[in-house]
């Protein structure tokens, strides 16, 4: 079947099968940032935005995504890199395969909540297994992303 | 200890990938491979043993696209391991690619391969395979001198000496011992003994197996793969495909973690018969499933410790069995036992007067176990630790106190550790630093809140290796190049830990210069200087040293051509950051201009490859001290506070050493608190995926406070031992004795769900 | 994995019900569940241009849409408001963020399934089930019935004054519940007991134990009254006979939780 959607705000039309899954069918159209951790929708790694809003790409069809605004890691290389420092500059990136997802649901926190609190933070991210970095890190990183940002939004006032 | 000043030695430096990863560039296997290749899948066994009588592929080979199928007829006869290890490896060879007798639920049956992944699914649906189902070996307490026999076959074969025989299902077996055990345990105040419990704990990278296979343009087999071993993967490709190692050429991209797991050819043999039969490129990426179902997890284990001790705590002696179950094939299972005395035994050496360690190491007919961080010491530390505590307990012995009157300390030489001298041990420090940290003196053991749930705290010693003495070796090459800048290769795999940030490192400390002026690349078996890879604890340790010896040559050669610049005698250099200068400082010539003149009219080597291999592996300690809550009616355990002091010697990057501790950390409360392994009665795995194989998220832990307490470790690189592994051991006997000191239940068996504590509780009440 | 041969996002409910009438057909809720089925299927029906995702409020209930995501319904103010934040409680532990960006309330209801939150919590409040074909009928009726080819639309959250405590106990924070326990208290006290690990069942205070109010004493009587009546069993996760004891704890719990709330107005 044909399907017409957004990938990264570029039109893209694409001939896919009624049960090709959204994850399979990006990394075909070369979004390599989306990875398969399991096979359960337990792990978080396949994390896309539709529509703006955090999804699993493991578990949706390509098919429902028709008409809809896909994003990818890929599409948001600058946002990214601001938050992206942080964490390197910990060291929590590791092994790097959960970091696309990560990252993903981690931009739709800040965009959801800009002043989350500790524990709004572990809630919100829970559903991104990391198995090497302890998660200790990423906390850190993403404190002092989120002190950057306040004084830069005090400075700006 | 030395006191020395470094400029990027323990320092935070940004790894050299991080970037990259974090912005979700295209580095891992399945991302470089081009997509025009076989999808390669296996069939996997239903059964726990079998033979195959019949095996009919006909209609499976009609599915449009399938371009072959291969089964235990098409491949080779000589057995090989899978295990990654210098050879002669001690893994028994057991396997072949695929065998007519299938031993645990998931072997591989048939290696289908075809051009999508629909077809090749629905060709493995329509093997016809005809079992004659046997009889398993499931529990490993009966597997030794069972009937039934896992490798009953003649062309099994032990290369080394480690008590195997597979007409015993006994992959191998030894007995390690000191002094005169029964006349000490006879003469002390105190004997206990208990038998403790660890499971096949999944290592649960993010990344699954895979590996992609193709013909290169010499007509070698090149196998991309996602392996912390890329020598061992070539030589046990030959092994298994009866083909010349010279045929192969095993490179990896950046990994998706390994945890061990990697450390066994878990799945490149499929995709590289497939190849080196069709001469097409294939690839085979395994699901969770498989990862979990048919990869290489943990060994179960079961310990039976005695100990020996006066009335005021003095621990005389320690005697350990171990029973380890290797499952269906042996990779890792002689060498991971060890680990369980010789890395647990050792942390009581202080008054230690002899000593006893047997094990046995059975197949049976489950998955077999492979490599997983820790590597049998975290089981026997499990043991030891917690036998320790019950000790503690028994003579109403503060259980620090205890630790501090027996603990190995810097100078003993250790008996149960081959008679190593520990020449640097901070484990006294480690302990005290980790009570002051939890405040353990204002503690006590437990205490009712009040609200129905019973604060505790549990407190645990562990130790590692720094990689395997007078075996592994590491290799670093390290080249001048133009404008100055140096370009180190090497055999270890970053597998996510950040070796290449740390041997760049170690070379930029050695080379005055930053570590952006060192670009890094590894590991390819046909251009990296050879590297036993990176397990068991080795990387830094080993790997760095030879970084170290490597760039100290290159600065000699260095030192020839500048003196040939300045005409003067080589000895009366100084090497600044970005030159080299007469002693009084009259001339100097940049390190361009050095660069620039080796490559022209110019004969003196500016790249050097040193080999690094150490006689002894100095272990790394730490303490670890956990504060929970139990709910006295649910049995719900809430961690609060763990904190971790780590001597890993000289920590070489301090951001990376803290986040590999509480990596490691997480890993040890999910194997307490929940990853559990279980199988059905026909031997299937339960805990075949995320859904049932809970591992920890960010909601499960606690803050976890980690800290150094450094010796110096003089045959190390810049006084560094390793960190990777040890920092896996302490949450497991922590946690069982803070639950204790809640409930007044001993747990000696791993995970400890909330229903074991509650019902514990309750059974402890119904005594009473 | 699933495979699918045809795929429709219907412009109708009769006509999703036409082509549910097939065996082979099936209806996709969140696809959190059905993806990981090892089944065939011939005709996906997808009901998410039917403006089904939507919860419409009226003066007398919520009218929640089937295609609504479980986390529309966690951050939803007016549920949140009434239910004193137990619908939040009651999903929040579902795996996370994104999952529950996926997943349906049609399709975790449709499906009945033994560890469901969400089932329990909507027993509780007494809510009801529209079906395409059947009409209306109670999710305690609905959680018994066997499955049919019917569509479910939407559920129904009756307003009412009323105290709503959700507790579930887990292994680990984002697991599958070992138990859950959701009492809702208006005139009646509905104790809904879910992940047993059979479907959830509703159990009311037919001994008029909590007659003379929720008490330290009386909310232990119940929650043994309600281990009592709970049959519940074993799976990878708990044995029954803990879970039994958990009855009792949670119910109790919840009670108290309800008494609190009550006092504090």
């Amino acid at each position: 079947m044909l399907i017409e959607l957004w990938i990264n705000e570029k039109k893209t039309t694409a001939e896919i099968e009624p049960d090709t899954l959204l994850i399979d069918f990006l990394r075909k159209q070369g979004c390599k940032s989306v990875k398969r951790g399991c096979e359960t929708a337990n792990c978080g790694l396949c994390t896309v935005f539709v529509d703006d809003k955090p999804v699993l790409s493991c578990s949706m069809l390509a098919a429902r995504a028709a008409g809809h605004h896909v994003v990818t890691l890929e599409g948001l290389q600058e946002e990214a890199k601001g938050f992206a420092a942080y964490i390197a500059d910990q060291g929590a990136e590791q092994c790097g395969f959960c970091n696309p997802g990560f990252m993903m649901n981690a931009i739709a926190m800040f965009r959801e909540n800009p002043d989350p609190t500790e524990e709004e933070i572990l809630e919100y991210l829970a559903g991104n297994l990391c198995r090497c970095s302890g998660y200790e890190g990423q906390m850190r990183g993403i404190r002092s992303y989120l002190a950057y940002k306040k004084k830069e939004e005090g400075a700006s006032e | 200890m030395e006191e020395k000043k470094f400029s990027v030695i323990n320092q935070p430096v940004r790894k050299k990938d991080a970037m990259a990863l974090l912005c979700g560039k295209p580095v891992f296997t399945d991302d470089v491979v081009p997509s025009d290749c076989l999808i390669v899948k296996v069939l996997h066994s239903p059964h726990a043993h079998a033979l195959i009588e019949e095996i009919n592929t006909d209609i499976a080979m009609k599915v449009p696209g399938i371009e072959v199928i291969y089964t235990y007829k098409d491949v080779p006869g000589k057995r090989f391991t899978m295990a990654g290890q210098t050879y002669p490896e001690a893994s028994p060879y057991d396997r072949l690619i695929l065998d007519q007798r299938v031993r645990f639920v998931g072997d591989a049956v048939a290696i289908v391969a075809g051009w999508t992944e629909k077809a090749v699914n629905k060709a493995l649906k329509l093997i016809k395979v005809k079992y004659q189902v046997l009889e398993p070996v499931l529990d490993f307490h009966k597997a030794k001198d069972s009937d039934i026999l896992v490798h009953p076959e003649e062309s099994w074969q032990a290369l080394c000496d480690v008590g195997a025989d597979n007409k015993r299902n006994l992959c191998a077996s030894g007995v390690d011992e000191s002094g005169d055990l029964a006349a000490v345990m006879d003469d002390c105040d105190i004997v206990l003994e208990h038998t403790y419990h660890t499971k096949a704990n999944q290592q649960a990278m993010m990344e699954t197996f895979r590996t992609y296979t193709c013909m290169d343009t010499y007509g070698r087999l090149h196998v991309i793969s996602s392996t912390q071993i890329v020598f061992h993967v070539r030589r046990i490709l030959a092994n298994a495909l009866g083909i010349p190692k010279s045929k192969i050429r095993v490179t990896k991209p950046r990994i998706g973690g390994g945890f061990g797991a990697k450390q066994s050819c878990v799945t490149e043999v499929f995709p590289a018969f497939v190849t080196w039969k069709t001469g097409k490129a294939a690839k085979l990426i395994y699901t969770r499933q498989e990862s979990q179902t048919a990869g290489s997890p943990r060994h179960e284990m079961e310990m039976h410790v005695k100990i020996g001790a006066m009335q005021d705590g003095t621990i005389r002696a320690i005697d350990l069995y171990t029973l380890s179950n290797t499952g269906a094939y042996g990779e890792h299972g002689p060498t991971t036992v060890g680990l369980s005395g010789h890395k647990s035994i050792p942390l009581y050496n202080g008054n230690l007067e002899a000593f006893r360690f047997r094990y046995d190491v059975v197949y049976t007919n489950v998955q077999a176990a492979g490599a997983y961080r820790g590597y049998g010491a975290t089981q026997g530390i499990f043991a030891v630790e917690s036998m320790v505590n019950e000790l503690a307990d028994r003579l109403n012995m503060d259980p620090a106190a205890i630790r501090e009157k027996n603990m190995v300390r810097e100078g003993q030489i250790a008996a149960a550790y081959y008679n190593e001298p520990m020449n640097a041990c901070a484990l006294d420090r480690c302990v005290a630093r980790a009570k002051e940290l939890s405040g353990w003196d204002e503690k006590p053991l437990a205490q009712d809140m009040g609200n129905g749930k019973i604060r505790a705290k549990g407190i645990a010693m562990a130790m590692q290796g720094s990689g395997i003495s007078g075996m592994d070796v590491g290799s670093a090459t390290i080249k001048l190049n133009d404008d100055g800048f140096y370009a180190l290769s090497i055999g270890a795999a970053d597998m996510g830990t950040g070796c290449d940030t740390t041997l760049a490192q170690i070379a930029a400390e050695c080379l005055d210069c930053s570590v952006d002026n060192i670009i890094v690349y590894g590991a390819d078996s046909d251009t990296s200087p050879y590297d036993s890879g990176s397990y068991a604890s080795s990387t830094t340790y080993v790997t760095g040293k030879a970084v170290e010896k490597a760039c100290a040559e290159l600065r000699e050669h260095m030192a020839v051509i500048a003196s040939q610049m300045m005409e003067c005698s080589g000895e009366d250099l100084i090497f600044t950051s970005d030159a080299i200068c007469m002693a009084d400082g009259s001339r100097q010539v940049s390190l361009s201009e050095v660069a620039a003149r080796s490559m022209n009219g110019n004969t003196e080597a500016v790249q050097v490859t040193v080999t690094h291999s150490s006689p002894v592996s100095p272990p790394p300690f730490m303490a670890g001290i956990v504060e929970l809550e139990v709910d006295k009616e649910t049995g719900k355990v809430e961690l609060l506070d763990y904190v971790a002091v780590v001597d890993c010697g000289t920590p070489i990057n301090s951001n990376l050493v803290r986040v590999q501790t509480e990596g490691g950390l997480v890993q040890g409360i999910g194997m307490a608190l929940y990853e559990d392994v279980t199988y059905s009665k026909k031997g299937k795995i339960a805990e075949d995926s995320f859904m049932q194989y809970k591992i920890p998220t960010r909601q499960d832990i606690c803050p976890l406070r980690v800290e150094f307490e450094s010796s110096y470790e003089n045959t190390g690189p810049f006084g560094a031992k390793s960190v990777g592994e040890i920092v896996i051991n302490t949450p497991a006997p922590a946690i069982a004795h803070a639950i204790y000191n809640a409930t007044g239940v001993w747990h000696r068996e791993l995970p400890i769900t909330p229903e074991k504590v509650l019902m514990g509780i309750l059974s402890c009440e119904g005594e009473k | 994995m699933i495979e699918i041969a045809k795929y429709v996002k219907v412009k109708s409910l009769e006509e999703a019900y036409e082509l549910n009438q097939k065996k082979s057909s099936a209806v996709i809720g969140g696809m959190l569940w059905l993806k990981m089925q090892k089944k065939r299927v011939g005709t996906a029906i997808d009901l998410s241009d039917l403006g089904l995702d939507r919860i419409e409020e009226t003066s007398e209930e919520y009218q929640i849409g089937a295609m609504v995501t479980l986390r529309q319904i966690e951050q939803h103010e007016g549920l949140n408001r009434m239910t004193e934040g137990a619908v939040r409680d009651s999903v929040r532990h579902i795996v996370g963020v994104q999952f529950r960006n996926m997943a349906t309330v049609g399709g975790s209801l449709f499906g009945r399934y033994g560890f469901s939150d969400v089932l329990t919590f909507f027993m509780a409040v007494g809510a009801k089930v529209e079906l395409y074909h059947r009409g209306t009928v109670s999710v305690e009726e609905f959680a018994q019935m066997p499955y049919d080819r019917d569509i479910l639309v939407r559920v129904i959250v009756p307003k009412g004054q009323q105290s709503t405590v959700y507790l579930s106990q887990r292994n680990t924070e984002t697991d599958f519940p070992v138990l859950t326990c959701c009492i809702s208290k208006a005139e009646e006290v509905r104790c809904v007991i879910g992940a047993r690990p059979m479907r959830a069942v509703c159990l009311r205070d037919e001994q008029g134990i909590l007659s003379g109010g929720i008490t330290p004493e009386s909310a232990a009587a119940f929650g043994t009254y309600v281990k009592e009546h709970v049959v519940t069993g074993s799976n990878l996760r708990a044995g029954g006979e803990y879970r039994s004891i958990l009855c009792q704890v949670l119910t109790k719990r919840a009670l108290l939780r309800i008494a609190e709330m009550e006092k504090e107005g």
